[in-house]
């Protein structure tokens, strides 16, 4: 049945039904039209500047003169006449790619976009091929953008829309544009390192090569000649969809993988440019086993290919008491699932430390146990109202802050829309709009990026966020529990503010999670999520989680990391096996030696680190790019991963590593990821829509027996690349995982969504083809988006109780040097893994501790003394930051960063300032210095 | 009968006819210079490698017998790190010369290349890049390209104005 809504536009003289509210380039991208266009993105709509859209507007069917108008700033209203192929239209549009390459220098050969680049698809497109102009061609110096972005500002149009994204859709404040008329310069006021996380987008956005893939550079390969395969990134709990590209067995770059669901058009700096680890020097390429040398030191025995399975087997069977594993929230779902087959549940034990583990079972149990819905990134950014509750949204999830970057524009641009102006219009709804901000309420522990946005923030202990959220839902619901005795006046004044907001939003969403280290925050998001509920209201509920499959594991279920170690202690524990986790990041050292000291431990992972140091023996890991498996996003979204290519050595997927010890010792036999998913959901209804979450290994396209190809058509070298090891070509390794093949033959046209290996289309090499794989422009894929949400709101049921468990206020410690330490998270630093990727370890701050001016004055005079640090017995030695956003009483500890773990947070600690006699040593924790594989 | 006799004269009338067999390898054949055999590395005017690593010859090549990996030396200037033909798999079609767009890659009229084994026949960059320009003694790509590198700053092309002044207001 056809949707009433729909009206009719006629494009050369044929009917077409379309979406209104849309401009008229929309609607030709979407019904497959090829129109030229550069200024015009699908994120950032029309502004017309670039007059690359032209087409010819007839006003009835007697009409036959017409006249000329930019299709994207054309309304699509019923009877609008159009056609592309005028001939007046054509010319037009070739005249204007010919002004507009007077000045783009003769690059391409050296030009990182050649290939992938818009200027030469529309340029072949308008049919524009001889250059006719003998006027010099103007000239720009570089600037120096950081370790992420090149600079190489000859090659530029003038489309605008790095500013637009990056200053006007990121939120970008060290960019823009300088000089006048065809001098006009896209740049920082000064060379020096792009400050916004979203600046890795600039290389898709521009439509040419003036800002291109550095870390690309440094290895550079066409993306032709790149074998892809669609990924998730593992750098945060959100589960943004990356493409992978490897050349010659190494990872070479990360683009976005549009999910209009998820990531959308864009993704984090964190997610593009955190893949270097893969490539590391020192990764673990082959197994091994550890034995005592004669003098007592340690040696590592290499396990040659096929040694080490019965080497494995003999361990697990000379096994004297239990076999223990622990998991990982950084390792696939199936991974952890057969760690649990193999130690059996009674003996699985999730990886988090004692406090996570408790924070994630909580927030598990809020999403599936209630009727509260967890949005997706899309609808959190088509959020009208938004309370942050405890959680520094641009620093532990920065995809989730760009999407309240655009939901705090909802509401003004809903007043605009009101007044006439159509969405797509940008530069009119950006009048309209001003400096007018929709709701958000911010409350965390210290000032994030975002705070510029808010509405009104409250920083302050987690006690104190916490009791600010029960307060507003009390504030909405008065059967709600409230809390005891007053609020920081700070946040006193908010409550009413934030309920009256919440209260009138229609779509309101509560951003919480594992941040702030507090049961009762994640509590109070709920009960507030509750209140609008029992409101009418139908509230989203985000929580930010730390790690890629933190749900995923969390809904697998396992015991607390901590009885692990208290296994340990009673010697209930003979062998360990430790699936890609350091556990010395997540408990402290005592805590992690004594599991460690187990008779035997087995560590499986990619790189080395403390714990594999001290393991027995070492399986290497296949890291994300090299291995095929699923993960479950914050929202519960299972997403597939697939092996971009097989890595040299004797790597494997974890998973695979245990499904062959598993059927080693007896225990069932599984040969692919299918059989492994399979049985998961038939063992845990939860996981039932895992096995549908991509197509199986059997999936062929309709009728044709072939699989889809991972490296594009063109891709080139196929003869040469090993000739110089072997002349004899080797054959293409077999993938049983996957409906993917290692080679460029097979299906050649649109595969389902969740397979899409790259965006390509005839005459749209670069990454703006996904118009061509969208059902409409920014809408989802065809076929739907992939991924399939393991957790819906239960419709009936016994409905979720309020939270009670109202903590105290916050009061300072009566004695001055102590301080309730709280962590604070960064963009690049946070995440270990992308922390160990050289370009972002150039922008990974250096340690602190982040006082309240008032307090630190106490201490010291002066920003950058260094104090020690005591939490739990564990010393550091930092620089005191000062930071005004700080409660009082209150220390900020920028949780992972080099040295900086080992510790739960929030915690008491004890401030000493520096005396005499301290030995003199950079700061960092200071018994963790020089540790073996301490990464 | 009349029909073989008839041949036996025609036959017997070409010993009279100019020979066309060419005693090879005694005798060398004339090839013309635009023949395509063995594919060289050429270097521009001023002696720098000119392939600029832009993958053009390796994607052109219908059988895949090029590989290279493009590398930058510290001002900026591409170069192939390795650039490997396999010319156990080349066709000789000339697509990759067809596709250079700096005069890099040239095929030349030396055919003379049989091994004995297939192994031996896979050119490293060292066995391709000869000393001279090649067919075409003029090109230098690097004085048409925008791209600052050693030697020549930027606006310092042929046809450039120099860099613009961001922070002039003229018009």
């Amino acid at each position: 049945m056809e949707d009433k809504k729909l009206i009719t536009v006629y494009i050369e003289d044929k009917p077409y039904r379309v979406k209104p509210e849309r401009s008229m380039l929309d609607a030709c991208l979407t019904l497959g039209f090829d129109l030229p266009y550069f200024c015009w993105h699908p994120a950032m709509h029309s502004v017309g500047a670039c007059r690359q859209c032209a087409v010819k507007q007839f006003r009835d069917e007697n009409d036959k003169k017409g006249m000329l108008v930019m299709a994207c700033m054309t309304p699509a209203a019923e009877g609008v006449r159009i056609s592309i192929k005028d001939p007046e239209a054509v010319e037009f549009r070739s005249k204007v790619i010919e002004w507009l390459m007077l000045n783009h220098p003769h690059d391409c050969p050296v030009c990182d976009e050649g290939g992938e680049c818009h200027l030469q698809d529309m340029t072949v497109m308008t049919g524009h091929v001889y250059r006719r102009t003998r006027f010099k061609k103007r000239t720009h110096r570089n600037q120096y953008l950081g370790p992420f972005v090149n600079h190489e500002m000859n090659r530029c149009i003038q489309c605008y829309r790095c500013v637009r994204f990056y200053n006007d859709y990121a939120g970008g404040r060290d960019f823009g544009v300088f000089a006048a008329h065809d001098n006009v310069y896209f740049g920082r006021q000064e060379d020096g390192v792009l400050q916004s996380e979203f600046s890795g987008n600039l290389v898709e956005v521009c439509p040419t090569g003036v800002f291109t893939d550095r870390t690309l550079k440094a290895h550079y390969t066409r993306k032709w000649d790149l074998q892809t395969a669609p990924s998730i990134c593992v750098h945060c709990g959100l589960g943004c969809n990356v493409i992978p590209g490897e050349r010659y067995g190494t990872l070479r770059r990360i683009r976005n993988r549009y999910n209009g669901q998820v990531n959308g058009y864009f993704i984090c700096d964190r997610g593009r440019y955190g893949y270097g680890f893969v490539n590391s020097e020192r990764r673990i390429r082959h197994p091994y086993y550890v034995t005592c040398g004669a003098s007592g030191e340690k040696e590592e025995n290499k396990l040659d290919e096929g040694k080490a399975l019965p080497h494995a087997k003999s361990l697990l069977q000379g096994a004297k008491g239990t076999i223990i594993g622990i998991g990982s929230p950084r390792a696939s779902l199936e991974a952890n699932y057969l760690l649990k087959r193999l130690s059996g549940p009674e003996n699985f034990y999730a990886g988090f430390s004692g406090r996570d583990f408790n924070l994630v079972r909580r927030i598990i149990s809020i999403l599936t146990g209630g009727p509260i819905r967890t949005p997706t990134l899309k609808e959190v950014a088509e959020a009208d109202a938004v309370f942050v509750l405890g959680e520094d949204v641009p620093g532990a999830a920065p995809m989730l802050g760009l999407a309240l970057r655009q939901a705090v524009r909802q509401k003004p641009v809903e007043a605009a829309k009101k007044s006439g102006i159509p969405v797509w219009n940008d530069y009119a709804v950006r009048m309209a709009v001003q400096n007018d901000k929709g709701p958000l309420f911010i409350a965390a522990s210290a000032a994030t990026r975002i705070d510029p946005l808010a509405e009104g923030v409250f920083h302050g202990a987690p006690e104190d966020i916490a009791r600010l959220g029960f307060a507003v839902a009390a504030a909405i619901r008065p059967d709600a529990p409230a809390p005891q005795g007053a609020l920081p006046e700070a946040a006193a004044r908010l409550v009413p503010l934030i309920a009256a907001r919440l209260k009138t939003a229609s779509r309101p969403v509560i951003i919480s999670g594992t941040g702030a280290g507090s049961m009762a925050v994640i509590g109070a998001a709920a009960n507030i999520a509750k209140s609008l509920l029992e409101s009418g209201k139908g509230p989203g509920l985000c929580f930010v989680v730390p790690e890629c499959n933190s749900i995923g594991l969390g809904l697998l279920g396992g015991k607390n990391l901590k009885e692990a170690v208290a296994a340990a202690r009673q010697k209930r524990a003979d062998t360990v096996i430790v699936l890609e986790n350091d556990l010395f990041d997540r408990l402290s050292a005592p805590e992690a030696e004594a599991l460690l000291a187990a008779r035997q431990v087995i560590a499986i992972d990619h790189l080395p680190n403390h714990t594999v140091s001290m393991a027995h023996m070492v399986l290497p890991a296949a890291a994300f790019a090299e291995g095929t498996g699923t993960l479950v996003s914050n929202e519960g979204r299972a997403q597939r991963f697939y092996k971009v290519y097989v890595p040299g050595g004797q790597i494997e997927e974890s998973w695979r590593w245990l499904a062959q010890l598993l059927a080693a010792t007896g225990g069932a036999e599984f040969f692919t990821l299918d059989d492994v998913d399979r049985a998961l959901a038939e063992e845990m209804p939860v996981f039932g829509g895992v096995p549908a979450a991509a197509p199986p290994a059997d999936f062929r396209m309709s009728g044709l027996e072939i699989k889809i190809p991972r490296q594009p058509h063109r891709f080139s070298g196929r003869t040469a690349i090993h000739a110089d090891v072997d002349v004899h070509e080797p054959k293409p390794p077999v993938d049983p995982d996957s409906p993917l093949s290692f080679s460029m033959e097979g299906f050649d046209g649109r595969p389902p969504s969740a397979l899409i290996s790259r965006f390509w289309a005839p005459g749209w090499n670069s990454v703006q083809a996904v118009n061509k794989f969208q059902s409409e422009v920014g809408g989802q894929l065809h076929g739907g988006d992939p991924g399939k949400r393991l957790i819906e709101p239960a419709s009936k049921g016994p409905s979720l109780s309020y939270f009670t468990g109202i903590p105290p206020a916050f009061k300072r410690a009566w004695d001055k040097s102590l301080f309730l330490i709280v962590p604070l998270y960064h963009v690049f630093g946070s995440d270990r893994l992308s922390a160990l990727s050289p370009p972002v370890a150039e922008l990974v701050p250096s340690p602190y501790l982040a006082l309240n001016p008032e307090d630190a004055r106490d201490f010291t005079a002066r920003e950058g003394a260094e104090i020690r640090l005591l939490i739990e017995g564990v010393s550091f030695r930092l620089p005191v930051r000062f930071d005004a956003s700080i409660a009082r009483g209150v220390a900020g500890f920028p949780f992972g960063l080099p040295g900086l773990h080992g510790v739960e947070l929030p915690a008491w600690g004890r401030i000493e300032v520096k005396m005499s006699g301290w030995a003199e040593k950079s700061a960092g924790r200071e018994w963790g210095e020089g540790e073996a594989g301490d990464v | 009968m009349f029909s073989i006799l008839r041949a036996i004269w025609t036959v017997f009338l070409h010993l009279f006819r100019r020979k066309v067999t060419v005693l090879y390898p005694e005798e060398k054949p004339r090839i013309p210079p635009r023949w395509r055999g063995r594919i060289i590395l050429s270097r521009d005017p001023d002696g720098g490698e000119r392939c600029v690593a832009c993958y053009l010859c390796a994607v052109a090549c219908p059988v895949g017998c090029i590989a290279l990996q493009a590398a930058e030396d510290e001002y900026g200037r591409r170069y192939p790190e390795f650039f490997r033909i396999n010319f156990s798999r080349c066709i000789f079609c000339g697509f990759c010369e067809e596709a250079c767009p700096t005069c890099a890659i040239q095929l030349t009229t030396d055919f003379e290349m049989s091994e004995y084994y297939r192994h031996n026949l896979v050119y490293e960059k060292e066995d391709l890049l000869i000393s001279g320009p090649g067919k075409h003694p003029g090109y230098n790509f690097y004085k048409v390209a925008g791209l600052a590198i050693k030697g020549k700053d930027k606006g310092e092309n042929e046809n450039e104005s120099p860099p613009v002044d961001v922070k002039g207001l003229l018009p």
